[in-house]
C-alpha cells in the first residue's frame, strides 16, 4: 500500500468488541481510532476525518442512529462511509440504519474475515478478490 | 146491571184478545212479515208509560193539586225532543252491542261488569215491584168498585178479602201466563218480543180510547164543554186555587222543576221504557216518528184529566169518593154501565201493559244478569205477595213517583256512560249505591213507616231521635215536598260520587275499550262500509304504499296489478275501487302488519277518526315491536360490552406481545454482545497462529470472561421465568426520570437480579408479591426490593450478607443457590461507593435496599477507571436492561 493508510473510526461501548475490531483492522493496515459513545464519536470525526466509521447502535449518550443522522446532515462529511454494527438484527432495525444514511448494516456476531473483506471492498470495489 | 161474571168474562175476553194479537204478531214475525215493523206501533208501544197510574192516578192528583199532575207528562215530552241526540245513541249502542236490558247496558258500558249488572237488576226489582203491585191493586180496586154497581162504594181493605177470591191474584196469574207465553220466546239474541209489542200497542189504543171516552162524556155529557167545567170549578172556592198553575203544587217551582226532570229521566230509565224504546226497537228510523207521535199521545190522554178531576170534585163534593176513582165512578154515577165497563177495560189494559213489559224487562235482567231463570216463573207470585204486603198507605201517584225516583238513579251512570269517556266502573257503582241508599232512606222507608211497618216516630224524630237525619228533611233540608227532597239528595249523592270516584280513579283497559265503543258509537261505524265506497285516488294510495315499501317497489307492484287487470293508468286522478284498495292494503300489511295497514289506508282514503279497537290493535303491534327493539337494544348493549371487553383483552394481549418482543429483543441483544466478542477473538486466534503470546492470553481471558457473562445472562433469564411459574406479582415503582450514576451496568443488573431472585425464592407461591422501588435521595439513588415472604429472623439478619450463609436449617432443607449471591451483591454495591442493608421482621417479609452515589459529572464518564469500564447510563436504559421490571403487573 503506497498511499497513506485509510482511516477507520471504531465507535462501540463494548470494550472487548472495540479491542477485537482494533486488532483486526490494524492488522489489515488501517489507521484506527476509538470512541466509546456517540458524543465522543462526533468529536473524533471532526478531529480525525476518518474514511470509514464503524458504528455501534446501542450506545450511551447518543445512539448509533443519532450519530449517523448527524454525520449525514453535514455535506462536508459526505464522503465518509458508515458501517453500522448492531446486535439488533431485525429487518426494521436494518432498514432504519440504511434509511438514515448508513452504507452497510452488519449484525453481531459477525465473521471477522467477512467484516474486514467488506471494509476492504468499500475502498476498492473492483480490487476485491471476491468481486 | 153489571154482574161480577160479566166483568170477569169481559176481562178474560179482553185478555184473550191480547193473547190473540200477540200470537198473531209472533206468527207474522216468524214468517218474515212482522206487523211490529211500523213507526206507529213503536210509538204506541212507548205509551206503556201511561199506566193505571196515569189512567186513574193523574185525575186523583189533579183533583188535589190542579195542574200539578202535568210535570209527569211535560217531562217525557221535553225528553223526547232530546231523543235524537240521546236515545238514538243508546239505540245504536244497544244494537251494535246486542244489549238485552238496562242492566246489560250499564254492565257492558263499564267494562262488562257483572257486579254492576247485578246491582242494577236488584235495584230495578226493588224499585219496580211496588209499582207493579200498584197496578195489580188498581185492577182489583176498580173491579171491587165496579162490582158494586150501581152503588158507589170505596173498596174495603184488600187484606180483608180471602186470597182465592182476590181478583189481584187471578190477574197476576193470567199476566204471568202471558209473560211466559210471549216474553220467554226469544226470536233472536237481542230479546225481541214482537207479539208483546203488538199487544202493548193495542193496549195503548184501548186505554186512550177509554180515557178519551170518559173525558168526552164528562165534558160534554155531564157538563157543557171545557168552558163550563172550568167556570164551575172557578166558582167553587175550594177548587179555584187549583186553576193557578204553580199554586197547586206543593213545594212550588222547585217541585215543578224536579218532577219534570224526574219524568224526563223516567221515560228513559224505567226498565219497561228501556225495554220498549231500546230493546224492542226494530228500526232506528222509527224514532223519528215517535218523537212527535208520542207527545201527541201524551197530550191526548191528558187533555181530559182536569175536566174529569173538576167534574169529580163537583159531582162528589162530600169527598167520600177517592179522587183516584173518578174516571170509573163518574160514569157509574151517571148510570153509564157500558162506559164504566170500557173504563175498567181501559184501566186493565193500562195496568196489564205496564206489568207485562215491566216483568219481561225485569225477568230479562234477572235471567241475564242474576242468572236466576227460575224466578221467571215465580215472579208473578212474588209480585202478588208484595202487593198483599205493601199496604195502601199511599195514593197510586205516590208509589209511582217513588218508582220514578228510583229509576232516575240509573240516569247518571247511563247518560254519563254514553257521553263521558272518563266514567269508570267504580264511579258508576259508587253513584248507584249512594243514590239508592238515599232513595231507600228518604222515600221507601218513609213509605214503609206510613204503612205501619216502621214506627212513625222514625219519620218525625229521625232514627234514634237524631233530627238531622229525619228521612223527610235530611240534614235540615225542609220545606220541600218529599220527591223533590229525595231527588235533590239522591242525585247529589249519586252524581257526586259517580263523577268524583270516576275522576279519582283510572278506567281499566276493558273499561276504556267499552267506553270508546259506547261514546264513539257513531264515529265507530263510519270507518267500515262507507270506507270501501270511499273516495280515494289511486295516487294517494300509491304514495302511502311507497312510503312503506319504497317508491320503486310500489310502482312496479301497482303496474303489475294494472297489467294483470288491463287497467288504464291515469295517475292521481284514478278513482280507487274496493278491490284496488284491498290490494294495496294487502301489500301494506305484508310490510307493516294488518291493523297498521288498515289505519294507513283509512288515513289515505279519508280523514277518519281512528277506530279505538284498531288503535288498540296497532298499539299491540307497536308494543310488540317496542319489546323486540328493547331486546335488540339489550343485545346490542351486551355485544358492545363484550366488544369492549374483547378490545381491552386484545389491547392487553398486544401490550403483553409488545413486552414479550421487547423482552426477546433485549435478551437477544444482551446475549449477542458477549457472543460477538467471543466469536471475534476465537476467529482471530484461529486464523492467526502468530498472535503474540501476551496478546493471545489477553484475548483468551476476554473470551473466558465473556463466556461467564453469557452464562450469567442465561441464568438470569431462567430466573425471570420463575416469576411466571410461581405466580409472583412483580410491581415496579420507578420515577419518570432519574439522574445517572457511575457504575457497571452488568454488575448492577447482577445485583438487582440477585435481590429479585432472592425475593422470588422466598415469596409464597400464588400470592407472592415483589415490590421494586427506585427513589432519589440527597446525593444518592436508592433501590428497595421488598418481598412478602416469611422474613428473616432477627438473630439471622447480621449473617445474611456472609459468604455461604443460607436461610433455614441447611441440614434439613437446603434452598437452591450457592449462598454467595447476597455477599457478592453487597461487595459490588460497596465497590461503587454505595451501601446495602436488610430490613425485616419475621413473618412480614424482607426488604433489601442499596444506594449508589450520584455522579456529579453526568455523561463525562469513561475516563479509565479499571472496573468502571463503561460510562454512566441513563436509568431508562438501566431499567430496560432488566426485563419485566417496568411491567407493573408482570406475574
Amino acid at each position: 500500500m503506497s498511499e497513506p493508510a485509510r482511516k477507520v473510526l471504531i465507535v462501540d461501548d463494548e470494550p472487548n468488541i472495540v479491542t477485537a475490531l482494533e486488532f483486526l483492522l490494524k492488522r489489515s493496515g488501517y489507521d484506527v481510532r476509538l470512541a466509546t459513545d456517540g458524543g465522543q464519536a462526533l468529536r473524533e470525526v471532526d478531529d480525525y476525518r476518518p474514511d470509514v466509521v464503524l458504528l455501534d447502535v446501542m450506545m450511551p449518550v447518543k445512539s448509533g442512529y443519532e450519530v449517523c443522522q448527524k454525520l449525514r446532515e453535514r455535506p462536508d462529511l459526505a464522503g465518509i462511509r458508515i458501517v453500522m454494527l448492531s446486535a439488533k438484527g431485525s429487518e426494521a432495525e436494518v432498514n432504519k440504519g440504511l434509511s438514515l444514511g448508513a452504507d452497510l448494516y452488519i449484525t453481531k456476531p459477525f465473521s471477522t474475515r467477512e467484516l474486514v473483506a467488506t471494509i476492504d471492498r468499500l475502498f476498492d470495489p473492483d480490487g476485491s478478490p471476491a468481486a | 146491571m153489571l154482574q161480577g161474571w160479566v166483568i170477569v168474562v169481559t176481562s178474560f175476553a179482553y185478555l184473550g184478545l191480547l193473547f190473540g194479537i200477540a200470537y198473531y204478531a209472533d206468527h207474522r214475525a216468524d214468517s218474515g212479515r212482522p206487523v211490529v215493523n211500523s213507526p206507529y206501533v213503536y210509538s204506541l208501544s212507548l205509551a206503556v208509560y201511561a199506566t193505571a197510574w196515569t189512567f186513574y192516578g193523574s185525575v186523583g192528583r189533579a183533583a188535589s193539586d190542579g195542574v200539578g199532575f202535568l210535570p209527569i207528562y211535560i217531562g217525557p215530552t221535553l225528553a223526547i225532543a232530546l231523543w235524537w241526540i240521546v236515545m238514538r245513541k243508546i239505540l245504536r249502542i244497544s244494537k251494535q252491542n246486542r244489549i238485552t236490558s238496562l242492566a246489560d247496558f250499564a254492565a257492558s258500558r263499564y267494562g262488562k261488569s257483572a257486579l254492576l249488572g247485578g246491582m242494577v237488576t236488584i235495584f230495578a226489582v226493588i224499585v219496580i215491584v211496588p209499582y207493579i203491585s200498584l197496578q195489580l191493586k188498581a185492577i182489583s180496586n176498580s173491579f171491587a168498585i165496579l162490582v158494586q154497581y150501581p152503588q158507589i162504594v170505596m173498596p174495603a181493605k184488600v187484606d180483608a178479602a180471602p186470597v182465592l177470591r182476590d181478583t189481584a191474584l187471578w190477574v197476576a196469574l193470567i199476566l204471568a201466563l202471558f209473560t211466559i207465553a210471549f216474553g220467554t220466546r226469544h226470536l233472536d239474541a237481542a230479546e225481541h218480543h214482537p207479539g208483546m209489542v203488538a199487544a202493548i200497542a193495542f193496549e195503548s189504543l184501548v186505554k186512550l180510547l177509554a180515557f178519551v171516552a170518559v173525558g168526552v162524556f164528562v165534558t160534554w155529557g155531564i157538563y157543557d164543554g171545557f168552558g163550563d167545567v172550568f167556570a164551575r170549578a172557578a166558582a167553587e172556592p175550594k177548587l179555584a186555587p187549583l186553576l193557578t198553575p204553580l199554586e197547586g203544587v206543593a213545594g212550588g217551582y222547585a217541585s215543578w222543576v224536579w218532577l219534570t226532570i224526574l219524568s224526563m229521566l223516567a221515560i228513559m230509565f224505567l226498565p219497561r221504557q228501556f225495554q220498549v224504546t231500546v230493546i224492542e226497537n226494530a228500526n232506528e228510523s222509527h224514532l223519528k216518528k215517535a218523537i212527535w207521535v208520542f207527545p201527541l199521545y201524551m197530550l191526548a190522554i191528558n187533555i181530559f184529566v182536569l175536566p174529569i178531576a173538576f167534574g169529580g170534585r163537583l159531582h162528589f163534593p162530600a169527598g167520600n169518593i177517592d179522587a183516584d176513582t173518578f174516571v170509573l165512578t163518574l160514569p157509574m154515577a151517571e148510570q153509564k154501565e157500558m162506559l164504566a165497563l170500557l173504563v175498567f177495560i181501559g184501566g186493565l189494559s193500562a195496568a196489564t201493559g205496564m206489568v207485562i213489559v215491566e216483568t219481561i224487562a225485569l225477568s230479562t235482567m234477572v235471567c241475564n244478569d242474576l242468572l236466576m231463570p227460575v224466578l221467571l216463573r215465580l215472579k208473578r207470585l212474588r209480585i202478588y205477595l208484595y202487593f198483599r204486603l205493601a199496604g195502601e198507605a199511599y195514593a197510586l201517584v205516590s208509589i209511582g213517583l217513588i218508582s220514578f225516583a228510583g229509576a232516575a238513579q240509573f240516569a247518571p251512570a247511563i247518560l254519563g256512560g254514553i257521553f263521558w269517556r272518563g266514567a269508570t266502573r267504580r264511579g258508576a257503582l259508587a253513584g248507584l249505591l249512594a243514590g239508592f241508599a238515599v232513595w231507600l232512606y228518604t222515600l221507601l222507608l218513609p213509605a214503609l213507616a206510613r204503612s205501619g211497618w216502621l214506627p212513625i216516630s222514625f219519620l218525625e224524630q229521625g232514627p234514634a231521635g237524631i233530627e238531622l237525619l229525619r228521612p223527610l228533611a235530611l240534614f235540615g233540608l225542609g220545606g220541600l215536598d218529599q220527591i223533590t227532597h229525595a231527588m235533590i239528595w239522591s242525585m247529589f249523592a249519586n252524581i257526586g260520587l259517580y263523577v268524583g270516584v270516576s275522576l279519582a280513579g283510572t278506567p281499566s283497559p276493558e273499561e276504556r275499550r267499552q267506553a270508546s265503543v259506547f261514546v264513539d258509537v257513531f264515529r265507530h261505524e263510519s270507518g267500515g262500509a262507507r270506507f270501501w265506497r270511499g273516495t280515494a285516488s289511486a295516487g294517494d294510495l300509491q304514495l302511502v304504499l311507497a312510503r312503506f315499501i319504497g317508491a320503486a317497489a310500489a310502482e312496479s307492484t301497482l303496474s303489475e296489478y294494472r297489467r294483470a287487470r288491463g287497467l288504464p293508468w291515469s295517475g292521481a286522478g284514478f278513482e280507487a275501487d274496493a278491490e284496488f284498495v284491498h290490494f294495496v292494503e294487502t301489500q301494506l300489511a305484508g310490510a307493516i302488519g294488518s291493523s297498521s295497514a288498515r289505519i294507513m289506508i283509512a288515513s289515505a282514503v279519508k280523514e277518519e277518526a281512528l277506530n279505538p279497537d284498531e288503535v288498540g290493535a296497532i298499539l299491540d303491534e307497536a308494543s310488540q315491536v317496542v319489546v323486540y327493539s328493547h331486546r335488540l337494544e339489550q343485545k346490542s348493549r351486551e355485544l358492545e360490552a363484550a366488544t369492549a371487553e374483547l378490545r381491552a383483552a386484545n389491547e392487553r394481549l398486544k401490550e403483553l406481545d409488545r413486552l414479550k418482543d421487547d423482552f426477546i429483543s433485549t435478551v437477544t441483544h444482551e446475549l449477542r454482545t458477549p457472543l460477538t466478542s467471543i466469536r471475534a477473538f476465537s476467529e482471530i486466534l484461529l486464523a492467526d497462529p502468530d498472535v503474540e503470546r501476551e496478546e493471545r492470553i489477553r484475548f483468551l481471558g476476554i473470551i473466558t470472561s465473556e463466556t461467564e457473562r453469557l452464562t450469567r445472562l442465561i441464568n438470569q433469564v431462567l430466573d425471570m421465568a420463575v416469576f411466571k411459574e410461581k405466580g409472583v406479582q412483580l410491581v415496579a415503582q420507578l420515577p419518570e426520570r432519574a439522574p445517572p450514576v457511575l457504575a457497571d451496568v452488568d454488575r448492577l443488573i447482577q445485583v438487582l437480579l440477585n435481590l429479585l431472585s432472592n425475593a422470588l425464592k422466598f415469596s409464597p407461591e400464588g400470592s407472592g408479591r415483589v415490590d421494586v422501588r427506585l427513589t432519589e435521595q440527597p446525593g444518592e439513588l436508592r433501590v428497595d426490593v421488598r418481598d412478602n415472604g416469611p422474613g428473616v429472623r432477627r438473630e439471622d439478619q447480621r449473617f445474611v450478607f456472609d459468604k455461604f450463609w443460607q436461610a433455614g436449617d441447611t441440614l434439613v432443607a437446603k434452598p437452591p443457590g450457592t449462598g454467595l449471591g447476597l455477599h457478592i451483591s453487597r461487595q459490588i454495591v460497596e465497590h461503587f461507593g454505595g451501601r446495602m442493608w436488610l430490613e425485616s421482621r419475621e413473618g412480614e417479609g424482607a426488604c433489601f435496599s442499596f444506594t449508589l452515589p450520584l455522579n456529579p459529572q453526568g455523561a463525562a464518564g469513561g475516563d479509565g477507571a479499571a472496573d468502571i469500564r463503561s460510562g454512566a447510563r441513563a436509568p431508562s436504559r438501566e431499567t430496560r436492561k432488566v426485563p419485566g421490571e417496568d411491567n407493573q403487573e408482570a406475574t
